[in-house]
């Protein structure tokens, strides 16, 4: 996330390297280049004149302080302003009320419905609640169909009316039938407009006035230029939404858009998109994209997620046999399976510090197990329980059942043997501690 | 030039009123930008820089616009402002005109191949399967015989959607079912369309990020699969654009350009927003031809890029 305009700005701050303080003249260079990255990340061209005043103001200002390399000083500066611009600490959203009503809003493509499922799948997930999806795009050709498929997925029921033309009275139904139903969240999901559309964002004002949503989202595709703000200035506007959901984070360099709207609409960046699998929904953290931003990585999250799927009485079982060296393939497998549940493999290796730059060109994702999967599956029930057993001809079976050569096999088996080695050196290590 | 007044008077109207909001803001950022001005000084260059940028012009063309018009202020000495819209025009379609582009057909014209093949990518929710729609209904328009093939069977509800399209445009739409390997799809589509006698075959893909490796791929596969069914093809790779995306379009045609060979562009969405500066600064840094612009939700509202039009139109 962001590759580019972190390098940019490491290649900015190398220039500082090497100089003794901060002047006039080495500063003035550095933050041409930051606001010159900053509105290729397209963030917005008064922000950015805006933010690299105020780090200059700021940096002339610590001019005394040798402590620390100025580049050093520059950095923590840049991500101190980056943080404040992106705004104070999380928010959540508001789903108290019985039903919570819950309104999605935003230009076409922004990927409304996609984030209303998410959202569900998260609500009912995470905070044990019961939500219902509302289908009220009645103008995009098979909307209320790719809602229904969305809702069939997480097992979450979808409200539409397939032969009415109204999407307000598609909402008030909704709510009626969700009293009903007892369903706690109703997330309705609207048809995209352009903010200058008059009468479609008299609609989407008719449907607030009609059903006084609790939280309304406004939903902005990442990869928006210049005009992110106009549209989230518009939409706020009309509909004074209480937040913002940045969708398609899982792409590369732009991030720009989080910061203009962020500065200048006033309203909390509440949740990120980051794929199209349906856990792929994050809280936005400003603190942790500044660290983003600047290529420090992004630790806490992923520890967040690492916990998240981590299951402690499975944990304890598969330690039981590490200890009495009886990891086998199936275990293997189950920990596959446990590192593809959190995410993109390249989206959770971009996290951990400084890998994020070196990976950006290598091919990692999911599929990258698919080898290693193949091969398991193509051994037997035995031959995945006592690894050992792997003679030449069993590999040569395995081999011609997985359609992968014998030197992928033999890979795989040497670097599961010396996983089976560390894992019984580092629970040795770690024992000790766990009885403390 | 023939092709130079192939839009109606009609299509002019409507490119107007399209980009009427996208010429507001470029008309009235420069005019602010030269208000209480009588000639062109740093100034007056600095606030067209502002003009530009939030445009979404780009910040390299950008600067490379203002690169010329200060060579011009230094050649001629003394610009009045009152020229500088002129030259900045002059200045915009010298850097269109600078890329071949391959001129751009009516819908009725005679295409190089039957079925002329045209395969769409883009990234997630730039209204691919919208500009597909709205490409059957203008070729039917125009007489030809339109072949559809729902090969995003990815994306919830896609297929239906394309369906819609198609009963609506009343052309054939190919289909599998959701989760169906794409390829196969457009294989199944090729062949239909190619012992059905089809002009012109349209292949819907699934939208992808163009860092994932492996969706990448995916659409090489899909393009391998399409000619063997019929030498040459697709014919045309259409890369679709979100017209109010910000630098990330040129990172998008860049790498759908190495995955699959695109051929032209086609910018979406580009009423309404204050944008349309993406235009230049991609006809500026690709060298692969706008072809199609959407300017509406209408059928009629997809039109095929003319430069010249187009510059006027936003410039006034």
């Amino acid at each position: 996330m962001f590759e580019s305009l972190s390098e940019r700005l490491e290649r900015s701050f190398k220039i500082l390297k090497g100089q003794g303080k901060i002047t006039e003249i080495n500063v003035a260079e550095t933050l041409k280049d930051v606001r010159k990255a900053l509105l290729d990340a397209d963030v917005n061209y008064k922000v950015a004149k805006t933010f690299t005043d105020d780090v200059k103001a700021k940096a002339l200002g610590q001019n005394v302080l040798l402590a620390v390399k100025p580049n050093e000083l520059m950095v923590k500066i840049v991500h101190d302003e980056l943080a404040q611009l992106m705004g104070g600490e999380h928010v959540d959203i508001n789903i108290k009320g019985n039903p919570a009503v819950i309104l999605m809003s935003g230009l076409q493509g922004s990927g409304k419905t996609t984030f209303s499922g998410k959202l569900a799948n998260m609500l009912k997930n995470k905070r044990g609640k019961k939500p219902l999806l509302v289908a009220c795009d009645v103008y995009r050709p098979a909307a209320i169909e790719q809602l229904r498929v969305v809702g069939a997925q997480i097992g979450v029921p979808v409200y539409s009316e397939l032969d009415s033309k109204s999407p307000i009275d598609i909402a008030q139904n909704a709510i009626k039938q969700a009293k009903k139903d007892g369903n706690d969240v109703v997330i309705i999901d609207t048809a995209g407009r352009l903010a200058v559309d008059e009468q479609m964002m008299n609609e989407i004002a008719a449907i607030k006035a009609a059903v006084s949503p609790h939280e309304i989202l406004f939903v902005v595709d990442s990869m928006t230029g210049q005009d992110a703000v106009n549209t989230a200035k518009e939409f706020n506007e009309r509909l004074n939404f209480d937040g913002v959901v940045l969708t398609k984070l899982d792409g590369d360099t732009r991030g720009g858009a989080a910061l203009s709207i962020r500065s200048v609409v006033d309203k909390p960046i509440k949740f990120v998109g980051t794929g199209e699998k349906m856990e792929a929904i994050d809280l936005f953290h400003p603190a942790r994209m500044a660290d983003r931003i600047l290529g420090m990585g992004d630790i806490v999250s992923l520890v967040e997620r690492a916990q998240e799927q981590f299951d402690e009485e499975e944990a304890r079982k598969l330690s039981k046999k590490i200890a009495k060296n009886q990891f086998d393939f199936n275990d293997f497998m189950g920990q596959i399976q446990q590192i593809k549940k959190m995410g993109n493999l390249k989206d959770l290796a971009s996290m951990i510090p400084g890998v994020g730059k070196a990976i950006k060109d290598v091919d990692l994702d999911d599929k990258s197990f698919a080898g290693i999967e193949a091969i398991i599956q193509s051994m037997t029930p035995y031959e995945r329980e006592n690894p050992t057993s792997l003679n030449n001809s069993r590999k040569n079976r395995i081999v011609r059942g997985s359609g992968r050569d014998i030197q992928e096999v033999n890979r795989l088996l040497k670097q599961f043997n010396e996983m089976q080695k560390m894992m019984r050196m580092v629970q040795k290590q770690k024992l000790p501690n766990i009885k403390r | 030039m023939g092709f130079f007044n192939f839009f109606s008077k009609e299509k002019k109207e409507t490119l107007d009123s399209g980009l009427s909001k996208t010429k507001e803001n470029v008309f009235d950022k420069l005019t602010r930008a030269v208000a209480g001005k009588s000639r062109v000084d740093e100034e007056v260059l600095d606030n067209l820089e502002e003009a530009l940028v939030t445009s979404d012009v780009g910040v390299e063309t950008t600067l490379r616009i203002i690169e010329r018009i200060e060579e011009r202020v230094a050649r001629d000495k003394y610009i009045n402002t009152a020229e500088l819209n002129v030259i900045l025009k002059d200045e915009i379609v010298k850097l269109l005109a600078e890329n071949e582009t391959t001129t751009a057909l009516d819908f009725g014209a005679e295409l190089p191949a039957k079925p002329y093949v045209i395969m769409v990518v883009g990234v997630n929710g730039v209204g691919k399967t919208t500009t597909i729609g709205k490409l059957a209904y203008q070729f039917t328009q125009a007489g030809k015989k339109v072949y559809l093939g729902a090969a995003d069977t990815f994306r919830a509800a896609a297929i239906e959607q394309l369906s819609i399209w198609g009963d609506r445009v009343g052309v054939p739409v190919i289909k599998q079912k959701m989760g169906a390997d794409p390829a196969s799809v457009a294989y199944d589509t090729l062949m239909s369309a190619k012992t059905n006698d089809a002009d012109v075959v349209i292949i819907d893909t699934a939208g992808r990020l163009h860092n994932k490796v492996n969706l990448m791929n995916e659409l090489t596969k899909i393009r391998n699969v399409m000619s063997k069914v019929v030498s040459d093809t697709p014919h045309e790779v259409l890369l679709v654009l979100d017209g109010s995306t910000g630098q990330n379009a040129f990172e998008q045609a860049k790498q759908f350009t190495k995955a699959t060979q695109v051929t032209a562009l086609a910018i979406t969405k580009l009423d309404g927003t204050a944008k349309g500066g993406v235009v230049i600064g991609i006809s500026d840094q690709f060298k692969v031809p706008v072809k199609y612009i959407g300017l509406g939700e209408g059928l009629e509202h997809l039109q095929l890029f003319n430069k010249e039009e187009f510059v006027d139109s936003l410039l006034g």
